[in-house]
């Protein structure tokens, strides 16, 4: 198992690579100009000189390296300096000084981080300050969706056409078919302008600091969670469904029974143990998705985490800052697939990678 | 009752009237029609009977292994160890199944849970109705596997059922219905997926373990050439009926119910000449939509008469502890 983790890591190296390249290029082709909402005041030589100073001028695969330079040498250091420093996880290590930031002093030697055109800030920063939102939003409602699917798909499987499943299975209709656009719009006019009980806006600067607080926060958390984990819900309780029933008809299941295993055991330990290795690849795969935010949905409740900063960066024509939200998503699909093949070894012992 | 090779104590099984019918969309589907058997302790009871006749369907009603819905039992009494199994609550069935009766199914390649290792597959049943910790279960487990004549016990107990070969696997089931010392171990068709060679393996331990434990075994199979190696007492099963039982040698030598006959015809010999063809029993077993009315082999009877259309025969006793359930037994079909 280790070595084949260790082989698929080497190998996604030159797949991420690949997906760099095409990012770029693709982005190369793209129309537009970053001086586009420079006041039409602003003579076209000062805006070449612009151009110039963001590197443009320079040739194509001379950007393309420079872009791999930043990205896979200087934010890590960036990283590294902002683990030690300040984070909460690794603060206590000795602070390291590994990046060079750029002033008068060090112009000659400093290094240069992704600057997005349109906010002149490190890309990095924006993104690691977008991330809380997105990963609280996203990521506890992706958690939640899990929850209330599992149980509620294996209730469903093992009474198949009761009634449970008949509303269960439409529930999940309403939770695949229903738009986010729409049932988060629903939500705030049933529960915001109606009723009052929630705000319809997130706040993202509220601070918890005491308990009122939390509850607010819990609040202003519950819609966006609720319409995002329908859908989470609806496709993990399907897939848990069809899992189950593959599996309960086997006759390693009557076998169980013929051992006079309880009905508990039978299903939670038996059936549900091999019912979850397709499921358990299918929730690893959809991690990548919560990272990237969910862009209709932080749009609606005006939630400003990743998925917003993509489409408002895509707007700006800040390509910066596309091309690394980009290739962020890239490293994390490539990275889960590995950890869904892995769990996938790890769950079923006929898989063997070695 | 068997002849005088077991001790008589009285059947450590006793089935009457069974009756189990399938719900299905299609309608009710009778499989099982008023069956009545019996089981010695220490007896090896064959049931034959082409693929539909309701063995299987019959062994898996004792214990209530059919899922219910579709299937429905009717009627019927089945009296184990002064219990009736059909009018127990389900804990008492469940302490019953795996512990004082044992299933072996027919396909080891699917009837073990491939996420499990051997050894906990082993224990399942050791823990829950021998009340043994996990260690003792364990060593257990090993002597159950030594048993069944797989080497390098200990180790094999952490291996998966996929490290097993077929009959490996199926000498695990066979460890897994023994574990606690059942007084009756039901075996559906347990070598049909096995060849021959493993097969042979199978039984010559079958034989061994059912001497050496003292149990009653019910074994199912469509091969009457493995019922002539191992029974002790046959019944053989068509549309849903048992239509004749007898002791071994009795039934061979002296059968009774022309489906008895047609089935020991079907039966290629070695030695006879090569451009000879397969005998066949013609047409097919009926799906009884109903509790039948006529007997159920009518269709392919080759001395039926105008009465086995009007009603269905019961058994009758032809000799000493031989009955068959046909209004002609023993008839021989006018030559024509």
């Amino acid at each position: 198992m280790l070595t084949f983790t260790i082989r698929r890591l080497v190998f996604a190296v030159p797949t991420l690579l690949f997906i760099a390249l095409v990012i770029f290029l693709l982005l190369e082709l793209a129309p537009g100009d970053p001086m586009a909402q420079v006041p039409l005041t602003v003579p076209p030589e000062v805006k070449e000189a612009m151009r110039q100073a963001l590197g443009l001028g320079e040739p194509v695969p001379i950007r393309f390296w420079k872009w791999l330079v930043q990205f896979f040498w200087i934010e890590p250091q960036v990283f590294i300096d902002w683990l030690t420093n300040k984070s909460f996880l690794f603060g206590w290590l000795p602070d390291t000084d590994v990046y060079v930031p750029c002033s008068d002093a060090t112009r000659a030697y400093c290094d240069q981080r992704v600057i997005s055109w349109q906010t002149r800030s490190p890309v990095m920063d924006i993104v690691m300050q977008r991330m809380p939102q997105t990963l609280t939003v996203v990521g506890l409602s992706y958690v939640v969706g899990i929850l209330i699917a599992l149980p509620i798909g294996i209730y469903s499987a093992y009474r198949q056409y009761s009634v449970f499943d008949q509303v269960g299975t439409f529930v999940s209709m309403i939770g695949y078919s229903v738009p986010p656009f729409f049932s988060g719009v629903l939500v705030i006019v049933v529960f915001s302008v109606v009723l009052g009980w929630f705000p319809s806006i997130y706040d993202t600067t509220h601070r918890v600091t005491d308990w009122d607080s939390f509850v607010y926060q819990v609040k202003q958390m519950i819609m966006p969670v609720m319409v995002l984990a329908l859908q989470t819900t609806a496709q993990i309780s399907r897939f848990m469904r069809a899992s189950m029933l593959d599996n309960l008809n086997q006759d390693y299941v009557r076998t169980a029974r013929a051992k006079g295993m309880t009905e508990w055991v039978v299903v939670l330990t038996h059936v549900l143990r091999n019912s979850m290795i397709p499921v358990v690849t299918v929730i690893a795969l959809g991690v990548p998705a919560v990272f990237g935010g969910a862009i209709i949905t932080e749009q609606v409740f005006k939630v400003n985490g990743l998925g917003q900063l993509l489409i408002t960066a895509i707007q700006a024509n800040d390509l910066p800052m596309v091309q690394t939200i980009t290739f962020i998503f890239a490293i994390l699909i490539v990275l889960f697939n590995l950890i869904a093949d892995v769990l996938y070894g790890v769950l079923d012992p006929r898989i063997r990678y070695d | 009752m068997p002849d005088g090779a077991t001790p008589v104590t009285g059947p450590v099984l006793d089935v009457s009237g069974l009756k189990t019918v399938f719900n299905t969309r299609g309608g009710e589907v009778h499989a099982v029609n008023d069956v009545s058997f019996d089981l010695t302790a220490g007896e090896l009871l064959g049931v034959v009977g082409e693929s539909g006749s309701g063995k299987s369907v019959t062994m898996m009603s004792l214990i209530g292994l059919l899922p219910m819905p579709p299937a429905e039992i009717r009627a019927g009494r089945v009296s184990f160890d002064g219990l009736d199994l059909l009018n127990t609550d389900v804990e008492t069935l469940r302490a019953i199944r795996g512990g004082k009766i044992g299933f072996v199914f027919q396909d080891p390649m699917t009837s073990l849970n491939p996420t499990f290792t051997v050894g906990f597959q082993l224990a399942e049943p050791l823990r829950k109705h021998m009340g043994m910790n996990k260690r003792q279960a364990r060593v257990r487990a090993r002597e159950l596997l030594e048993l069944v004549g797989i080497p390098d016990a200990d180790q094999r107990l952490d291996d998966f059922p996929h490290q097993f070969s077929g009959g490996m696997r199926q000498r695990v089931m066979i460890a897994i219905a023994l574990a606690c010392d059942p007084q009756v171990l039901i075996a559906d068709e347990p070598t049909t997926a096995l060849d021959v060679t493993i097969q042979a393996q199978i039984l010559e331990l079958m034989k061994e373990l059912r001497t050496k434990l003292g149990m009653g075994v019910i074994w199912i199979t469509h091969d009457l050439g493995v019922i002539a190696g191992i029974a002790d007492r046959v019944l053989v099963m068509y549309g849903g009926q048992v239509v004749e039982q007898a002791p071994v040698r009795e039934l061979f030598e002296n059968p009774q119910h022309p489906y008895t006959r047609a089935l020991l015809e079907t039966i290629p010999s070695v030695s006879g000449e090569r451009e000879e063809r397969l005998t066949v029993i013609e047409g097919q077993p009926p799906i009884l939509g109903a509790a039948p009315t006529a007997c159920p082999f009518l269709d392919r009877c080759d001395v039926a008469t105008d009465r086995c259309a009007r009603e269905n025969p019961t058994r009758v006793e032809v000799a000493s502890g031989h009955d068959a359930a046909c209004f002609n037994p023993g008839a021989v079909p006018i030559a024509g």
